[in-house]
């Protein structure tokens, strides 16, 4: 399995073995990643599993689309590498992916 | 000193609460009962990828088997709480064990509003709120079969148009002169009723039913009219209703949903509720509501949480909803009620466009069709009690948030 680190708010790194074919946020929520909440449960509804991806990462990414754009346009501390993590599907390209959440989840 | 604290309810408000609970460093006993057989699940995607069949049961609980374990969290499941006595500080389960607690919390959630007309107990009628429901609801379509859904709400909607999806002939029937008459504007009614006779969906108005029939089982069902429309599967989605039965039973103050104060207290003062079945006070709107949302089970249980443990939090949240329909997304911010002035960004026909509602000048709500940067902007804005230049709103080529006014 693809192995992700996630940055929680308070510096921990948290690595996971994340499985193939799901979001990347269904495997933060499912190993109790601090900080990503994902209320809307990947529907793209309510903006609170957003992450910065790492820099050497972000470009190797499917692109945002609209909806994804418009949701972190007004999220928390919005920066040009930041995802909606339930948009993101494990493949097994991503191993080694980093990621860090953020402080605050939502409108802000 | 609080040493057992018990959740019933193994809902979105319960299942975060005893996870905010270990997290805030709550150290002692900690108990949820979950009246359903699975481990704590999300509900939005029943009527959605999970009917479907996109969305496998492994998928829908919130955390698996082991984070419970981790945090020494108790799970009862497939156990009914059936008393409480708040006296002895105890609730008795229907397998026959008592628990104490030091404190309670109640996220009972809501029940399915049921159909009482003539043929309402007949086979083949589902209602959509559980896992189970849903398994039974699976079994009984397939491509081709003629699904009438009672409800032209959320869950009617969302429903037609996953069976749609399915290859199901598919009628829904709506008391009400439109669809989503509670919750939107008349011109979002009009557009998602478009979408979904665009999709092959009869969008049936002003039908009042009177009665099912069928030998055994649901075959037709008759409205006020006459009319008759066929069915081998019947859906119905007409609302749902606070669960309260353990609380009223046992003294505690309900109308319509279980009454509790900011703090998510009860008349009870070691008893606390979240969720669903509370009815509580709304600080940003100023009256008191009941929402049945996941939002609010969710912010309202974490603040349940930190009020058990003494911190003395208020729940002070500005709504959100959202409901997904075929490639369309409706997304809702704020409650839209006694508002005074209504404004339209956009037009309906580009498929994406909001409806915003003000009140004394302030925005209370918006609901954003294909447009998660007004709802974003809006969940901000009306937390703010932000007042809006209403020309420059008007004005969809301007983000919502450029758009408030200058100061008097």
């Amino acid at each position: 399995m693809p192995r992700i680190t996630f940055i929680e708010p308070g510096g921990l790194r948290r690595v996971i073995d994340a499985p193939i074919g799901i979001s990347l946020m269904e495997a933060a929520v499912q190993n109790g990643v601090q900080g990503i909440l994902a209320l809307c449960g990947g529907a793209c509804a309510c903006g609170t599993c957003h992450v910065y991806v790492d820099a050497a990462w972000f470009s190797r990414l499917e692109p945002r689309e609209e909806m994804e754009e418009g949701m972190l346009e007004c999220a928390w501390q919005p920066r040009d590498n930041s995802r909606l993590s339930c948009q993101i599907q494990v493949t097994a390209d991503l191993d080694g992916l980093e990621v860090t959440v953020p402080q605050q989840q939502g409108a802000m | 000193m609080i040493s057992t604290i018990v959740v019933v309810g193994g809902g979105q408000a319960g299942a975060q609460a005893v996870d905010t609970l270990r997290r805030e460093g709550f150290a002692g006993r900690l108990l949820l009962i979950c009246d359903e057989p699975a481990l704590p699940y999300q509900r939005p995607p029943l009527s959605k990828k999970y009917l479907s069949g996109e969305l496998t049961a492994e998928r829908l609980p919130f955390r698996h088997r082991a984070f419970y374990d981790e945090h020494r969290i108790e799970l009862k499941l497939g156990v009914r709480a059936r008393a409480l006595d708040p006296r002895a500080h105890r609730v008795d389960l229907d397998n026959g064990e008592a628990l104490t607690y030091d404190r309670l919390l109640l996220c009972l959630g809501a029940t399915a509003r049921r159909l009482t007309c003539a043929g309402a107990d007949l086979a083949g009628l589902h209602y959509l709120r559980t896992v189970a429901d849903v398994t039974l609801i699976r079994a009984a379509i397939k491509p081709g079969s003629r699904v009438a859904i009672i409800g032209g709400g959320y869950i009617g909607l969302e429903t037609a148009a996953t069976c749609r999806h399915m290859g199901c002939e598919v009628t829904v029937l709506e008391l009400a002169d439109r669809v989503m008459n509670r919750v939107v504007a008349p011109c979002v009614s009009e557009f998602f009723a478009q979408e979904h006779r665009a999709q092959g969906i009869h969008i049936l108005c002003n039908m009042q039913v009177t009665r099912i029939e069928g030998a055994g089982r649901v075959e037709r069902v008759i409205c006020a009219d006459g009319s008759e429309t066929a069915a081998d599967a019947l859906i119905v989605g007409v609302g749902a209703m606070a669960t309260t039965a353990l609380a009223s039973d046992a003294g505690l103050a309900c109308d319509n949903g279980i009454l509790v104060d900011e703090y998510c207290r009860t008349q009870d003062e070691a008893i606390f509720a979240a969720g669903d079945c509370t009815n509580h006070p709304s600080l940003r709107f100023g009256r008191r509501v009941r929402i049945e949302s996941v939002d609010n089970a969710f912010e309202q249980a974490k603040t349940a949480a930190l009020n058990l443990l003494d911190r003395k939090i208020a729940h002070d949240r500005v709504p959100w909803f959202w409901s997904d329909q075929f490639d369309n997304k409706l997304l809702i911010a704020g409650l839209s009620q006694d508002y005074d002035r209504q404004v339209l960004r956009g037009e309906p026909a580009s498929r994406s466009f909001s409806v915003c509602y003000l009140k004394g000048g302030e925005l209370i709500a918006v609901e954003a069709i294909n447009h998660s940067k007004d709802y974003m902007a809006a969940r901000k804005l009306i937390a703010d009690r932000a007042r809006m230049n209403l020309t420059k709103m008007a004005n969809p080529n301007l983000a919502l948030k450029e758009a408030v006014a200058e100061p008097a």
